[in-house]
């Protein structure tokens, strides 16, 4: 393999690894905001233990998050920095506008929040978690500024061979940025909702602190079925947005290679033959792709195949098509994934609502745990999905990856870092998975409310009884 | 002053200021190998940076981030040219910020050592490298015309490069000793204060060697003379004081005193740069300065409203997360780590 292939796989392991624990942090924090918030309104101790155990879950993930965010900004400049150079001036400044208003309020009022119990008052502490959620979303806001940038440059005009900003406000009402975003943010929300949900639900069927894991379950389903509704509705919005914007990726995620034809049939499945660039086989389901293109059931899509030749005609000859395979399966895995965490939230949401939570629901349960993966599948796909369709660009347009590698780096060096980067990544993870494991099977730390004999040799009797 | 002078100066801003901040956790992760007498007080030690390890790493992520958007060729050249350092830089930092939140969520004497030991890497290898990659950076790097440069071995290591990196790890232990002895009462306290004593002579040989040794090595005191020397003047005085504090047992004046010795290391270093980012051996032309590798005029004008809009709230709450937990803590206290 050669530095740009080493680059790129270096790249995609550790942004998916990456993308695991922010979506995490993004939830958990929105999720322990509310329940911090409803210790404060309702003065009910039973939310400051809610929030103070599924905060450990946060700060336990949340130091991952951060960490490998680092490697995330240096990458830009250690594997791409002719990149970096092309668009430093535009993409760049989110990049900073990230650090300075977002990680410092993160970072800050996290450490307040952790340390303050006793020396903030209520109020204080309560807002404290409010601006690690703010933060958390800001951060958000600003990659993905800088994301849709390479997916459609805005504000820019090319000066001697580089991108030069020419209007800031542009980046920020980026039509892209306006689909990603909530699309995101939402992944995001379902992301904690799920996980506090699928935790509950084990401790549901075991069971265990019924009192502690019932509200939990319901507060996190409620959550979770509308972040399940709100993803759809935006994925939607940013769908027919990349009909107009990037026809080609469209073309790929559908297996399109062919204009579709008015109006465009879904393909459910197919087999996808790059080399002889068509599918030989296929399902489809009629009107389906017009719908999701146009929100009518009319309209033609464009295909591969004519993309391709006006590409050239536009950027010069080339290969403008990405890998139509990963494409097409991560889109549909993460439509199925979307799926999943419908039926599971609106059967959750129904369950409790019923108070049916008493009774036996095993599969249900068992649904929930294997549910936590849902989220995460489909944020991985769906990131898959939206840079390999990309490719070959790395700014639409403008920039291919190919140019964009550091002309400095070697092979040998790059292979070193992506072995050491993966393998400690992979390690951390699994001391994540276990220590989310264990502070699940320890439970919250509820007092219990029994009388404890101590040994006390000087009382009458030689034993005391105190009340705990 | 021009805003490509004013980012310059930001950016040394950023970068002196993750130095001392980042320097003193550094510094308190390096000495939990050398005072604690038992795991409280290693905890206790830890409990002193709790609040505060994390945003002091985004001094270093911020100034990153003006980097790649004030001075883009500045960003590339640096982070591609000296690959394999940021390499052990990132494992480093990955290693050491997780070490703090996983260390005190499971038990066993297997599981405290590992993240034990990683604090200790973790807190010994960036500023070892960083205090490398500068020095490497003033005495001069192969920058070729085209602002690409790839460091060789001896380029980052060298006796220079390798000296200034020791004394850069001696100024933050020194800082974080002094840090401990400031927020904690009790044997942890006294301990921390006796050591910084004990290791103060050390520091000294360190600081005199890399004054003698950049005066020979790099330009700085050719183009800079008179700041240079007056610099120097006034670290003798912190130093001493840093001395005389300690003796008093006045450990937040102490404090103050080892702060300064890195303030004025690395403000002397960017007035020496100054306009210079990066030093090319091969030949001046190729030097990366403010002008040659900088972001268009606008970027940086609509930077400068973005930073003269958020940095007085972002100091205010940092400086305020300082004043919630000025109080020293003691083995009693409840620790969260």
């Amino acid at each position: 393999m050669d530095v740009l292939d080493l680059a790129r796989l270096q790249f995609a392991t550790t942004t998916i690894l990456h993308f695991v624990y922010v979506p995490i942090s993004i939830g958990l924090s929105l999720l322990v905001a509310i329940m911090e918030t409803m210790y404060v309104i309702k003065k009910n101790d039973l939310y400051k233990k809610m929030a103070q155990f599924w905060g450990t879950f946060l700060l336990i993930n949340f130091a991952l998050g951060v960490v490998t965010g680092i490697l995330q900004e240096f990458q830009f400049g250690m594997n791409w920095s002719d990149f970096s150079r092309f668009v430093g001036d535009v993409f760049g400044t989110p990049l900073a506008i990230e650090a300075l208003l977002a990680f410092f309020l993160e970072s800050t009022f996290i450490g307040l929040w952790v340390f303050g119990w006793e020396r903030l008052s209520k109020t204080v502490h309560l807002i404290c978690m409010w601006l690690v959620s703010i933060g958390t979303m800001l951060s958000a806001l600003w990659i993905l500024a800088a994301n849709s940038f390479m997916q459609r440059p805005v504000g820019y005009e090319i000066q001697n061979g580089r991108a030069a900003m020419k209007d800031f406000a542009a980046l920020l009402t980026n039509e892209q940025l306006l689909w990603e975003f909530p699309h995101t943010l939402f992944a995001a929300f379902a992301t904690g909702a799920f996980l506090i949900a699928g935790i509950s639900a084990w401790k549901l069927m075991h069971k265990k602190n019924m009192d502690f894991f019932k509200p939990s379950f319901k507060l996190s389903i409620i959550v979770a079925l509308i972040s399940a509704i709100a993803i759809p509705l935006f994925g939607h919005g940013q769908a027919q947005y990349l009909v107009k914007t990037q026809p080609m990726k469209m073309a790929a995620s559908e297996g399109l290679w062919e204009n579709s034809g008015d109006p465009a049939p879904w393909t459910v499945i197919a087999w996808i033959d790059p080399g002889n660039k068509g599918n030989t086989f296929e399902i489809k389901v009629p009107f389906a792709l017009s719908f999701l293109s146009y929100s009518k059931f009319t309209g033609s899509v464009p295909g591969m195949n004519e993309l391709q030749a006006q590409y050239e005609k536009t950027y010069g000859p080339g290969d403008y098509i990405p890998p139509v395979r990963t494409t097409f399966w991560s889109f549909r895995i993460m439509i199925a994934a979307g799926c999943g965490m419908i039926a599971l939230a609106l059967y959750g949401a129904y369950l409790t609502f019923r108070k049916k939570l008493e009774g036996s629901h095993r599969w249900f349960f068992r649904l929930m745990i294997w549910g936590i993966s849902l989220p995460f599948i489909g944020n991985t796909s769906g990131w898959i999905m939206t840079e390999i369709g990309r490719q070959p660009w790395t700014v639409f347009g403008l920039l291919q990856t190919k140019d964009s590698v550091s002309p400095t780096v070697v092979a040998g060096e790059v292979l070193f870092s992506f072995i050491s980067f993966t393998t400690l990544y992979l390690i951390l993870t699994g001391v994540l998975a276990f220590l989310f494991y264990r502070t699940a099977r320890k439970g919250p730390d509820i007092e219990p409310h029994q009388q404890t004999v101590i040994h006390d040799p000087f009382a009458q009797g030689g034993d005391t009884i105190v009340a705990k | 002053m021009s805003l490509n002078d004013l980012w310059f100066l930001l950016i040394a801003v950023l970068f002196t200021g993750f130095f001392f901040l980042e320097g003193f956790d550094f510094g308190v992760g390096m000495a939990t190998g050398l005072v604690p007498r038992n795991d409280q007080q290693k905890r206790l030690m830890i409990n002193t940076i709790g609040p505060f390890w994390d945003a002091n790493e985004v001094w270093l992520i911020t100034a990153a981030g003006a980097m790649f958007a004030a001075f883009p060729h500045f960003y590339a050249t640096m982070f591609s040219g000296y690959y394999l350092v940021f390499v052990f830089i990132l494992l480093g930092l990955i290693l050491r910020g997780v070490s703090f939140e996983f260390r005190g969520k499971a038990e066993g004497k297997w599981w405290t050592g590992t993240w034990d030991a990683c604090i200790l890497i973790g807190s010994f290898l960036p500023p070892m490298l960083f205090g490398m990659a500068f020095a490497a950076l003033v005495k001069g790097v192969p920058i070729q015309q085209n602002m690409d440069l790839k460091a060789g071995f001896s380029d980052v290591f060298n006796g220079y490069t390798v000296w200034i990196g020791l004394t850069v790890v001696g100024m933050c232990l020194m800082h974080g000793l002094t840090f401990i002895s400031l927020r904690t009462i009790g044997e942890v306290r006294d301990r921390a204060r006796v050591m910084a004593s004990k290791f103060l002579p050390v520091l000294g040989i360190l600081l005199a060697g890399m004054v003698v040794w950049t005066y020979f090595a790099t330009d700085l005191f050719a183009r800079r003379g008179p700041f240079m020397y007056a610099a120097v003047a006034v670290g003798i005085v912190a130093y001493v004081l840093t001395w005389y504090f300690l003796k008093q047992c006045r450990e937040g004046w102490a404090f103050g005193m080892t702060g300064a010795v890195i303030l004025l290391t690395f403000v002397s270093l960017f007035v020496g740069l100054f306009p210079r980012f990066m030093v090319s051996s091969i030949n001046s032309a190729f030097d990366l300065t403010i002008y040659n590798a900088s972001s268009s005029h606008y970027t940086l004008k609509a930077m400068t409203i973005v930073a003269a809009t958020l940095l007085p709230f972002v100091l205010a709450y940092q400086a305020w997360s300082y004043f919630v937990f000025h109080k020293r803590l003691s083995e009693k206290d409840h620790l969260e780590y």
